[in-house]
């Protein structure tokens, strides 16, 4: 019997996670692609009635509210992720040498990250409240005047992205902490010799040899801020009206709350191919240069 | 004299940076335990006299004891049975070169999680599953398994070949020497995996509000759900917020080192 097992280990250790991802990932994958080419509303009476291409043909020139969500899924990223990346890494410049505390500073920094988004959101209600919240009480004391957040349709996804800044900053940091103890020696002793300046040092040393590691973790992040849902539904469900429905809100809603199987499959299939085509195109953007 | 205001500069410049991103924290735990009156004061306080009425509240009114006793089995098991599939996955991975394995791994992360959720959503409703520890379990587990996998991997990649050799040698097994002695030599690996695999499982909002009824609303629902009372009871919702948190930020205090390197793995290098 152990002999048995021994000798199809590979197998059987593989079987478990196999079967798994087969029921819970590829079947439903599968599923949602076919779903995607009906018409249902999820009725136990009538079942998906085949409709093609109609749906994707539908969503692109008969619905304002999905074209839309494209692009305000789009804005809401590169405002985001921009941000983030700049903060990030000029942060990690800043922290990279050696003081007392610096360990408490990273574990301070793992705790946007880590905290559960539903409260995190929930906090954020209460800051931008108008009248209430810190936020403005802050704009205030600064003799600037108070904003409406995510009250107003104008300032809902900038003051949503803001959040996303607060919470995924932290982790461009820690990456980028990580790259920079990781660079070699070299190059910065031969800047020395010939007397390169410590501003010339970081863009022509630093930043090339972190290259790499800053777009992979732009790739993380972007795969990551392309499907943000826990901030955005819990905060304003998408509104006021639809200005900050993203393509994961609007999908959610079209399944969840229309029961629009088949329409929102088809949207589901869109995001998809948008979420993996920017992962290929950043992907791309890594290849490390000499310096 | 010069080094001294240097330094001093360094500094303000470090308080500058972090003050942001502790704030909101500090903000959601003064704002548990004020009054209402209090909250909705203008300017904020900052003086005043703490209450636990809120604290008191979630757990009578709320029956916060019973959301948190959901959670609590829903990230416990998805962790265990991530742990369960994913370790001898990783393993084989790791020595058999199972690599179309390896790729399904990264599209868990690149597939928007909803595409999963409308055939769980019909699948579970036909089998009546909906609203049970199953499938709440199951749904999580596909955030917890491909990560621990992902962990783990490069783990028993570096461990010697030698080492399941010379036990093998001893008369022991292959899945006896990965039981017995791998298994305890990755336990840093182990540790970080199980750790944020139960942090995303006890955070996880979107399967969770779709999967779980009146049986089995974990907490991130129950807090979501203060917002649908006519007017927000927001000492209530920051006493919540702070509940939520408190355990998530006391795992992140104590395994800081090994939650750094899980987060960012793969980022560096790889």
């Amino acid at each position: 019997m152990n002999g048995w097992v021994e000798k199809h280990l590979r197998h059987i250790f593989t079987l478990p996670a196999v079967l798994f991802i087969l029921v819970m990932m590829v079947f439903p994958i599968i599923y949602t692609l076919r779903l995607s080419l009906t018409d249902w509303s999820m009725s136990s009476q009538t079942a998906p009635l085949w409709v093609g291409i109609k749906n994707y043909a539908a969503l692109f020139t008969q619905d304002p509210r999905f074209v839309g969500a494209v692009w305000r899924t789009i804005y809401f990223t590169v405002m985001a992720v921009a941000v983030e990346t700049v903060l990030g890494v000029g942060i990690a410049l800043v922290l990279n040498r050696d003081f007392p505390g610096k360990n408490l500073i990273k574990t301070i920094f793992l705790l946007p990250m880590v905290a559960t988004p539903v409260a995190i959101g929930m906090v954020w209600l209460l800051i931008y409240e108008p009248t209430i919240g810190f936020a403005n009480y802050f704009l205030r004391v600064l003799h600037l005047r108070p904003l409406l957040w995510i009250a107003s349709p104008q300032q809902a996804l900038p003051a949503l992205a803001l959040v996303d800044v607060w919470q995924w900053t932290p982790m461009i940091t820690l990456i980028t902490l990580a790259g920079l103890t990781s660079l070699p020696k070299d190059p910065y002793e031969a800047s020395l010799v010939d007397g390169a300046s410590p501003w010339q040092r970081m863009w022509r040393i630093t930043l090339p040899l972190l290259r790499p590691t800053i777009v992979a973790a732009v790739t993380l992040r972007s795969i990551d801020a392309l499907k943000t849902f826990d901030i955005i539904y819990t905060m304003t469900q998408g509104g006021p009206g639809y200005a900050s429905e993203t393509l994961n809100i609007y999908s959610f809603v079209l399944g969840f709350q229309y029961f629009q199987m088949g329409m929102a499959s088809s949207l589901l299939m869109i995001f998809f191919a948008l979420v993996l085509g920017a992962a290929i195109m950043l992907n791309w953007a890594r290849r490390p240069v000499q310096v | 004299m010069k080094k001294r205001w240097k330094d001093l500069g360094y500094v303000a410049v470090l308080v500058l940076i972090v003050v942001p991103f502790i704030f909101p924290f500090f903000w959601m735990l003064l704002s548990s335990f004020k009054e209402q009156a209090q909250i909705i004061a203008t300017p904020p306080r900052l003086i005043f006299t703490p209450t636990l009425a809120h604290y008191k509240e979630v757990f009578q009114q709320y029956a916060f004891g019973h959301f948190i006793f959901n959670s609590l089995i829903t990230s416990v098991g998805a962790t265990f049975f991530s742990l369960l599939l994913g370790l001898p996955a990783a393993y084989a991975i790791a020595r058999y070169r199972r690599n179309a394995l390896a790729l399904t791994i990264l599209v868990a992360r690149i597939v928007p999680g909803i595409t999963f959720l409308i055939p769980w959503f019909i699948l579970f409703s036909r089998l009546h599953l909906v609203d049970t520890y199953t499938s709440i379990i199951l749904s999580h587990m596909l955030v917890g398994m491909p990560f621990i996998i992902w962990i783990m991997v490069p783990f028993f990649e570096a461990l010697p070949k030698e080492l399941e050799e010379a036990s093998m040698v001893d008369g022991t097994t292959r899945q006896g020497a990965f039981f017995r002695i791998l298994l305890p030599l990755t336990g840093p690996g182990v540790l970080t995996s199980s750790i944020l695999s139960f942090v995303f499982s006890w955070n996880n909002f979107m399967f969770a509000v779709v999967l779980t009824g009146a049986r089995t609303r974990t907490l991130p629902i129950a807090i979501f759900n203060f917002l649908s009372y006519s007017e927000i009871n927001w000492g209530g919702l920051m006493a919540a917020a702070v509940i939520i948190t408190i355990p998530i930020l006391v795992v992140a205090l104590i395994a800081q080192k090994y939650i750094v390197q899980g987060l960012t793995a793969g980022a560096v290098k790889g």
